[in-house]
């Protein structure tokens, strides 16, 4: 079945792709802290979302769509607009390239981020793998 | 959207006379005790005190170097204060200088903090000259910096597009008496830049050309450039031109996959640099042909066959891949580099102890991500395995 993007449902589907790869799990098994992805408003999409992605070691213990009056404090926030997100999810935009070029917009640590690339490879191949309407 | 970076390149014949135009007053030289023992660094010194200008030269870069050496080197910068930083020699001397650099002028970082998605705000106290002594590395060129944390025995991948040279000046008098293992290590290293710069996946239609006019040439020329190292007339014409081309080519390859990206065979040959040191071209010209037949037997070899066929390599769809790796095996034969690590003579039972660290360590390189093929954690061990038997890819 099909998930909305960006909805509760998707995300939670990206924690049980994550959780159920053996490649995530050991690229990420030092990794601690958690990720927002706030899709903002475009000319396609209205509305202002909040993903909050929780992960420890290895391992993600929780998703959710998040209220934005009761946003989670979090190590790490990649802000961009609907449209920028959906390339991401459909590969036609590396995050990484994203990230270098300003089209995603990341809060955090990012000597941390640097230090674990398989990792962010496998959280966006668990993206691209939910099926998205 | 994509950017494409690169310094002011003056090339040719002499073009290290083109630094008594610049306007200095302070330069501090950043460079290997070495050079200076082989009088390369003479020469730059006194072009550059032609114009009155105040020189230091700190010569305590090491291969593979270290987050210490860059350490040091910004103490030498802090107490000098130049208004010009040289980064004069291979990779390792090239990096050192763009870290010092990077440092000096924000001295609120540290190395680590080195990346691309920060403004760095440089060029408010001094800019940066690159001169290459040998041709392979592109560092001249590109705004990477590789630097060995020894404590972990690994490399990390730095860099940010700000700290790319203003201007690299690639004369190819200075490479023209590199010993034979050199001319051979930093020919392949030229090569695999110029081969994964095509084939990664963030190629572009800007970066191509470069990375393709690149490997033509190196194929073309390395033979030669080796023979041109062993004679007792290196000065005869052909030899002469041999070196020019290769000097250049280096270039032209640091800048197609510096604005791309590098592969694989990078992301294995940084962990055998670093866990075997093992010298940086001669391990990523070893991963190559490996990496080369791994990704061809992917679900798209196009860019791969793409490459193969315009550099002349025959062979159908399904067999060019592997016809391309033994073209890149022949011609490591041919500058009598080894292909297997078991040729190298590496203990086989200490390689296999670090394998596991091997693979972790080549997924957390930042040149993985763009890897044609991705390969799981089994098969990049058994890659590691294949490059130390030299067993032709067949998975």
């Amino acid at each position: 079945m099909a998930h909305k993007f960006p909805s509760d449902e998707w995300v939670k589907a990206v924690r049980e792709l994550l959780n159920s790869s053996d490649s995530y799990q050991r690229s990420a098994k030092d990794w601690e802290g958690d990720f927002i992805f706030v899709v903002e408003p475009d000319e396609v999409y209205a509305d202002t979302a909040y993903l909050h992605l929780e992960l420890y070691h290895g391992s993600s213990p929780g998703a959710a769509m998040v209220d934005p009056d009761n946003l989670p404090e979090t190590e790490y926030a990649i802000n961009a607009p609907f449209s920028t997100w959906r390339k991401v999810i459909d590969g036609k935009l590396d995050p990484i390239q994203g990230m270098m070029t300003g089209q995603l917009k990341l809060k955090g640590n990012l000597m941390k981020i640097m230090r674990y690339p398989k990792a962010a490879q496998e959280i966006v191949a668990c993206c691209a793998k939910v099926p998205t309407d | 959207m994509w950017h494409f970076v690169s310094p002011r390149i003056v090339f040719g014949e002499a073009s290290l006379s083109s630094l008594e135009e610049i306007s200095m007053s302070r330069a501090l030289v950043v460079t290997d005790k070495n050079l200076v023992q082989i009088g390369l660094v003479e020469p730059v010194l006194d072009r550059i005190k032609k114009s009155g200008c105040e020189v230091l030269v700190f010569d305590d870069v090491e291969p593979d170097p270290t987050l210490a050496a860059v350490e040091l080197g910004k103490k030498a910068a802090n107490d000098f204060q130049p208004d010009w930083i040289i980064g004069l020699g291979g990779g390792s001397p090239m990096d050192t200088a763009k870290a010092i650099w990077v440092l000096y002028e924000r001295p609120d970082l540290i190395p680590a903090e080195i990346n691309p998605f920060i403004h760095l705000g440089l060029r408010e106290k001094s800019r940066l000259i690159t001169i290459p002594t040998t041709s392979g590395t592109g560092a001249e060129i590109t705004w990477a910096i590789v630097l060995t944390d020894s404590e972990n025995k690994r490399k990390m991948g730095l860099g940010n597009r700000e700290n790319a040279a203003d201007i690299a000046l690639v004369d190819p008098a200075l490479a023209s008496g590199m010993p034979p293992q050199l001319t051979a290590d930093t020919g392949l290293d030229a090569l695999t830049h110029a081969v994964e710069g095509f084939i990664c996946t963030w190629h572009t239609d800007i970066t191509d050309g470069l990375c393709l006019n690149a490997a033509r040439e190196i194929l073309q020329y390395l033979p030669t450039a080796y023979e041109a190292s062993q004679s007792d007339n290196p000065t005869k014409e052909h030899f002469q031109l041999a070196r020019e081309k290769m000097h250049n080519a280096a270039t032209s390859a640091g800048m197609g996959f510096g604005n791309a990206m590098a592969s694989l065979a990078h992301a294995m040959g940084h962990v055998l640099g670093s866990v075997f040191h093992i010298p940086h071209g001669r391990a990523v010209g070893l991963c190559l042909p490996y990496t080369i037949e791994f990704a061809s037997r992917g679900e798209d070899p196009s860019q791969i066959n793409t490459l193969a066929r315009i550099l002349g390599i025959k062979g159908s769809k399904t067999k060019i891949g592997g016809e391309f790796s033994a073209a890149l095996r022949d011609l490591a034969k041919t500058v009598e580099n080894p292909i297997s690590l078991a040729e190298m003579g590496l203990d086989k039972k200490t390689y296999t102890e670090q394998l596991e660290k091997m693979v972790d360590d080549a997924f957390n390189d930042t040149q993985i991500i763009t890897a044609p093929r991705a390969p799981s954690y089994q098969e990049l061990e058994k890659l590691f395995q294949y490059v130390y038997d030299g067993q032709p890819v067949d998975f």
